[in-house]
């Protein structure tokens, strides 16, 4: 017992670790501010693409989304980060983890949107079109909204997982949230800040769980 | 630019060298992935089963454990199962760290999973499946899984892709799976082809299984 407390619950290691645990924490948000929006952007232009009449078009959507969602997101970002110098395009870790979570998190936010502007059934498009919106202000107007807030609870699941996904920008050192756990287990020879990441990632998305797990079963007891 | 190109990402001579490798990642991640979902959805239909018992502490317990493997990153739990627990004298190879830490979060969303298909056959059906003397095990066994399991195969089998993709999590804690066979050709040869046939080697495996996903979604859809 005492040696779990001195390893994983020590005070005066996480007095020390507090700092670099906050601007870890602090890069795992700036990281999720920038990924989420571009992603939930990418996903629905995506979406919004697999509704056109051109069949062409369609296809290239269908492959693009296969194609990224059948790289492991970790694969993609050791790609981009160690891949793509070797033709001379340097990229900042930032900016490799910012494309790869793009082409990932597009695909899967995009299969979404596809999923809820599905839902919308056609007369509402004919009604909205017969009363002289155009093709555009029918989307933007009547279909994405109802569409959007169809798939809610899948967004919000999406996002979560996104949110954990920034996790594995650790291994191409940016230093975010489970970096700086890690350097910190290695500076000090214990695994408190490990332990301490573990907790932090926890209460920050424990509620974001909760609510989920309400609209889950809330969703399937409705069939 | 176009002989650059081809000479980092498609040079013949370095991905003939490291092909035997990526190989034996390609099956070490199928190994890897077909544990995984086999571990991940038996104790997640078990757990579910257990919780149907409607014993509080017990469910309080499977609800916690459920909650924490939903809120905690997978690579946060291989790290800490991988560079933690040795420290209390637990020591386990990468291999184990990472098929355990993706089997119990698989298995926490798949017993999520099972129990909101379980609470959508309506309790009517138990009731008369229980007043023909079905006992409650035989009840839960001939008249609601059958239904339940229906209704979980769509977000199963895209929650279990997911977290089969996780196997290149592996990678971190030395696991010679697909990802780490292609970097360590990438350090070794100092040439990116190697990383190509194992992104190569992913599109063998999981192309086929995105497909599947897509098509059981659609076949299992409930019509409106």
């Amino acid at each position: 017992m005492e040696q779990i407390i001195q390893n994983f619950f020590n005070i005066g290691i996480l007095k020390a670790a507090f700092p670099f645990l906050v601007r870890g924490l602090g890069m795992t948000v700036l990281l999720c501010l920038t990924v989420v929006p571009l992603g939930a952007a990418g996903g629905l232009t995506v979406a919004l693409l697999s509704t056109v009449k051109n069949r062409m078009v369609r296809w290239l959507v269908v492959i693009y989304t296969d194609f990224f969602r059948a790289f492991p997101p970790l694969v993609l970002l050791i790609f981009i980060y160690y891949g793509v110098p070797f033709v001379g395009i340097d990229l900042p870790a930032f900016v490799a983890v910012a494309l790869g979570f793009f082409l990932n998190t597009s695909s899967y936010y995009g299969e979404i949107f596809r999923a809820g502007i599905e839902s919308i059934p056609r007369g509402q498009t004919e009604a909205a079109r017969s009363t002289g919106l155009s093709g555009f202000k029918t989307m933007a107007y009547v279909i994405v909204p109802q569409a959007t807030r169809n798939v809610i609870p899948d967004l919000i699941s999406n996002t979560l997982e996104v949110v954990k996904l920034t996790s594995i920008a650790s291994v191409v050192a940016l230093p975010e949230l489970l970096y700086a756990a890690r350097q910190g287990q290695s500076i000090t020879y214990n695994a408190t800040p490990i332990v301490a990441a573990g907790f932090i990632y926890l209460i920050l998305l424990w509620p974001v769980v909760r609510l989920l797990s309400r609209f889950e079963h809330k969703s399937i007891a409705l069939h | 630019m176009l002989e650059r190109f081809l000479f980092s990402y498609f040079n013949w001579e370095v991905m003939a060298e490291y092909l035997p490798n990526i190989v034996d990642g390609f099956f070490l991640t199928i190994r890897l992935a077909l544990e995984t979902v086999v571990t991940g959805i038996v104790a997640g239909l078990f757990f579910a089963l257990i919780r149907s018992f409607r014993i509080r502490i017990i469910n309080f317990f499977i609800i916690l454990l459920v909650d924490v493997l939903r809120a905690l990153p997978p690579l946060v739990i291989i790290v800490l199962f991988y560079f933690a627990l040795p420290s209390v004298g637990i020591r386990m190879s990468g291999f184990t760290a990472t098929w355990l830490s993706l089997s119990l979060v698989l298995t926490a969303f798949a017993e999520e999973i099972f129990w909101a298909g379980i609470l959508s056959v309506p309790k009517g059906q138990w009731e008369a499946a229980r007043s023909t003397g079905l006992s409650f095990i035989k009840t839960m066994r001939y008249v609601v899984l059958p239904q339940a399991v229906r209704l979980t195969i769509p977000p199963l089998t895209n929650r279990t892709i997911a977290i089969t993709k996780g196997t290149a999590l592996g990678a971190v804690v030395a696991v010679g799976e697909i990802l780490n066979q292609a970097q360590t050709g990438l350090s070794l040869s100092y040439n990116p082809s190697p990383l190509t046939l194992g992104a190569f080697a992913y599109l063998v495996i999981f192309g086929p299984v995105v497909y599947l996903g897509r098509w059981i979604e659609r076949r299992f859809a409930w019509k409106r």
